[in-house]
């Protein structure tokens, strides 16, 4: 089965509590994992604040995973995204042989973006 | 009659100034423009959060398609502002 390399990141809504929010990622890497998808990375950039608001929120959640799956795996996982409200945004992209280089090589980049800028405002205006 | 030394310009003819401007991706032997990566996309911006024209930066064509691509990502995920007003 011919497995080409994406990368996902989703921002999901800071109003979550930490296990909730901890689910949400589970919930998403158990359905890759279900449809055959292999995860290769994952970087959890935690809570950052967001260049501009997205549904009255001004930080949200980052998370990154990184994963090798047939081409017919994307489509159920991006559906999940949509339907899922707890995640307010998200980006997968296919991933070429720079861009897989360029993320192998740069694995200790991981720690300077993990701790970027985060407000430490838990409770939003929900 | 004038002479040729009397002849005053009103302005100085532009002599190019400027520098020879290359393509800094090229020259560093740029593989890939990550998207995720914020702060480096912060410099190919101007101070509104728009994408800097080639003409500014010497980009070449083929880095600034790149460049394109990351910036309008790197916007889809909150990491970049669409409009700002003083960015840097």
């Amino acid at each position: 089965m011919l497995s080409t390399r994406y990368e996902t990141v989703f921002i999901i809504t800071p109003v979550l509590s930490e296990e909730q929010t901890m689910d949400v990622v589970k919930k998403y890497k158990e359905l890759l994992v279900d449809n055959g998808a292999k995860i290769t990375h994952e970087e959890n950039w935690g809570m950052r604040k967001l260049a501009y608001p997205i549904q009255k929120k001004s930080t949200g959640f980052y998370f990154l995973v990184e994963f090798d799956a047939p081409s017919d795996t994307i489509l159920p996982f991006e559906t999940e995204f949509r339907r899922d409200e707890r995640v307010i945004r998200f980006l997968t992209t296919k991933m070429d042989k720079h861009h897989i280089a360029y993320a192998e090589s740069g694995r200790d980049r991981v720690s300077k973006r993990a701790k970027a800028p985060a407000s430490d405002t838990k409770v939003e205006n929900a | 009659m004038a002479s040729k030394k009397d002849v005053r310009y009103l302005n100085p003819i532009a002599i190019d100034t400027k520098s020879e401007r290359y393509c800094r991706f090229r020259k560093k032997g740029f593989k890939y423009i990550d998207y995720k990566d914020g702060d480096f996309l912060l410099m190919l911006v101007n101070e509104q959060g728009k994408i800097m024209p080639r003409r500014l930066t010497g980009t070449s064509l083929k880095y600034q398609r790149r460049v394109g691509k990351a910036i309008k990502k790197a916007r889809h995920i909150a990491l970049l502002p669409y409009v700002a007003d003083q960015l840097h």
